[in-house]
């Protein structure tokens, strides 16, 4: 049995005022340790503000999130954000680095935030983790002077600085080129097959399909679960591998 | 969260905006600068005031009065009594065996003492007659407790006794009676006594009051004057710190019975006026640097509103509120720190040009150059103040901008 991630009970997201609305409609999730999931769904159906309230940046009016097995509910604003910082990885459709800082000190600076590391360790870290996603000589440049998908990828090394193990990505492929999209989502596969959990939102029914699981968002509430197309070669084998026994 | 990284976060922010920063820095500059200067000047005149006024009046003057009626025979017989007409049991005036309470003051006080007669007289002169305190002293005393022989215009303070009945008169009274060292004058006293009195010297003590109404002669010659020979109505004490004067006052009347009279109680009437002074060029000093923040709170309301992306990424990745916050007020005090750094040199460089420039002085009748008072605590205080207005004006922008929900940010972006 799969261990479990991250898990959504009963989640309500109701924006109050003189017009009631609800964005988030009673939804139960769970996904497993080093699963990639999708969440789709057309504009306005709930799908960021679930992405919102599972990364704990915002907080549902019912329901509860379950990170790693700890319940976030009853946390106080500071005791979510200490969740944040250590075990959740944030890449936000748009790059968000600090323009004043190099490539590389704006992945370290959640190491930094952390302090737990030495000065030298999280140059360390913040120069492989550039090196392995292509950017080693781009550590110094600032973002303006990086394409769309360098910064983007940046921004997925600085999501991945504090080892967290869960990447909740909002549309990270949303201000990309094709090419671009294409690395990114390859990024975000890698980071998956490596054991860590991986939620995406995206339009792209092409990219989803690439998940391992996509969840459907209409209303605020999931409308329907699909097994991504590797999940489905994959059973399709173990299938043939049955029938062909004697 | 370690300081260091928002230290860094901050000095980023602020070094990328130059212009407005030294602004900021400019405004909080010219503020301690102003304040540090009017500090020196205002307590370098009150200092050199003070001193005048200390060196002109004795620190503490024991006289033979009491500060209230002594208990009367029918209060001791009675235990409730209306009394009217209060009688002084203690008819003859002058202060009881001077030599030995003199004696005794000597061998405690931080100082010297010296007797003197304490009178009223008027002078006849040219037609006219004018009223006139005398004091009659001992030169060779007097010099150990008061700085008349250094206010001598003419004359010394010892030609007292080489004249019969010498006098030495204020510089503004000599020129009122149209008098000089060597002309004489008709002195009437209390008991309808008239003496012919020659003028030995001129003073010029700097007060007003005093050159123009203070003549001093021999002991005897005041006591002539007063109809009681051999009294002694006044003791006057100059301390070597004349700012125990008020505590020494008071352990020499308890000692004594008799009033005796600081230099701060006598002028406390312009002592009070000082403190009024002092409250108004504070708030003055303290509504200088309140402005001068003006500049910062600025600088952070702009930086906050242009870092709004900033500060909902910081939140997303996990900094805490209280950490993002943090953030802007070292940038406040960044530019504080810097800002108040130049105004100390702006402050010094004010304060040395004001002192080259020089005034006329009535208490000295001479020109002199404007005092003032170099002092740390000045530098400190302006600079602390101004630290604590930067980063309360800070405060308020950021913490505003720090309220903001990440969500909100990142979907306005998006």
């Amino acid at each position: 049995m799969s261990e479990v991630a991250l898990q959504a009970t009963g989640l309500v997201r109701r924006i109050e005022g003189d017009v009631s609305h609800i964005l988030v409609n009673g939804i139960d999730l769970s996904v497993n340790k080093g699963e990639f999931l999708a969440i789709t769904g057309p504009s306005g159906s709930g799908k960021s503000s679930l992405l919102y309230l599972l990364g704990l940046l915002d907080a549902p009016n019912e329901g509860d999130v379950i990170i790693c097995g700890q319940p976030t509910s009853k946390l106080s604003e500071s005791e979510r954000a200490d969740v944040r910082l250590t075990r959740l990885g944030f890449v936000f459709q748009f790059h968000f680095l600090l323009p004043e800082f190099t490539s590389l000190d704006n992945v370290i600076l959640p190491m930094r935030a952390a302090g737990k590391m030495s000065e030298k360790d999280m140059r360390e870290r913040g120069l492989e983790l550039l090196a392995s996603l292509g950017l080693k000589e781009h550590a110094s440049k600032r973002p303006n002077q990086l394409s769309g998908g360098q910064r983007q990828r940046v921004a997925i090394a600085r999501a991945l600085s504090n080892r967290p193990e869960i990447i909740v990505a909002d549309e990270p492929t949303g201000a990309l080129d094709t090419a671009s999209t294409e690395q990114v989502f390859s990024i975000l596969r890698e980071i998956a097959d490596n054991g860590r959990t991986v939620v995406v939102v995206t339009h792209d029914p092409a990219l989803a399909a690439r998940a391992d699981r996509r969840v459907h968002i209409v209303d605020g509430k999931i409308h329907e679960t699909f097994v991504g197309e590797r999940k489905a070669a994959e059973a399709a084998v173990t299938a043939d591998v049955t029938t062909a026994e004697p | 969260m370690p300081a260091n990284l928002l230290v860094d976060i901050a000095w980023t922010h602020v070094t990328s905006r130059v212009r407005q920063t030294l602004v900021g820095m400019a405004g909080v500059a010219m503020g301690v600068g102003f304040t540090i200067m009017m500090a020196g000047l205002m307590e370098g005149s009150q200092i050199d005031f003070l001193r005048q006024l200390v060196d002109t009046m004795p620190h503490v003057t024991v006289q033979d009065d009491r500060r209230s009626v002594p208990i009367q025979p029918a209060e001791q017989e009675y235990g409730a009594v209306q009394m009217s007409n209060v009688a002084n049991l203690n008819s003859r005036p002058g202060i009881r065996y001077p030599e030995s309470v003199m004696a005794s003051l000597r061998s405690w006080i931080p100082g010297d003492v010296a007797p003197s007669v304490r009178t009223t007289a008027i002078i006849d002169h040219g037609g006219g007659r004018l009223g006139v305190t005398l004091t009659g002293i001992d030169p060779r005393q007097e010099i150990r407790v008061s700085k008349l022989a250094s206010q001598m215009r003419e004359g010394q303070i010892g030609d007292l006794s080489r004249a019969p009945n010498a006098i030495i008169i204020g510089q503004a009274l000599a020129e009122k009676l149209a008098v000089k060292a060597g002309d004489t004058l008709l002195l009437i006293g209390g008991q309808g006594v008239q003496v012919t009195s020659t003028v030995v010297g001129v003073f010029r003590s700097g007060l007003k009051r005093v050159d123009e109404g203070q003549i001093y002669s021999l002991i005897n010659l005041a006591q002539l004057m007063m109809g009681q020979s051999g009294v002694i109505n006044e003791l006057r004490l100059r301390l070597n710190d004349p700012l125990i004067a008020q505590k020494i006052a008071t352990q020499v009347e308890g000692q004594t019975g008799y009033k005796s009279v600081s230099w701060q109680e006598a002028n406390s009437d312009l002592l009070s006026s000082f403190s009024v002074r002092d409250f108004i060029v504070l708030t003055v000093m303290g509504a200088m640097l309140l402005t001068s923040s003006f500049a910062t709170y600025n600088i952070i309301s702009t930086i906050t509103h242009e870092k709004r992306q900033d500060i909902a990424i910081m939140k997303s990745l996990g900094m805490r509120e209280t950490s993002v916050r943090r953030i802007f007020i070292f940038e406040a005090a960044i530019i504080g720190v810097v800002g108040i750094l130049a105004g100390w040199v702006i402050g010094y460089l004010l304060c040395y040009g004001w002192s080259k420039i020089t005034i006329y002085n009535t208490l000295t009748g001479t020109t002199v150059p404007l005092s003032i008072y170099y002092s740390p605590t000045h530098y400190l205080v302006a600079g602390g103040i101004s630290l604590l207005c930067c980063t309360g004006a800070a405060f308020f922008p950021a913490r505003k901008a720090t309220r903001v929900h990440p969500v909100e940010i990142i979907r306005g972006a998006s």
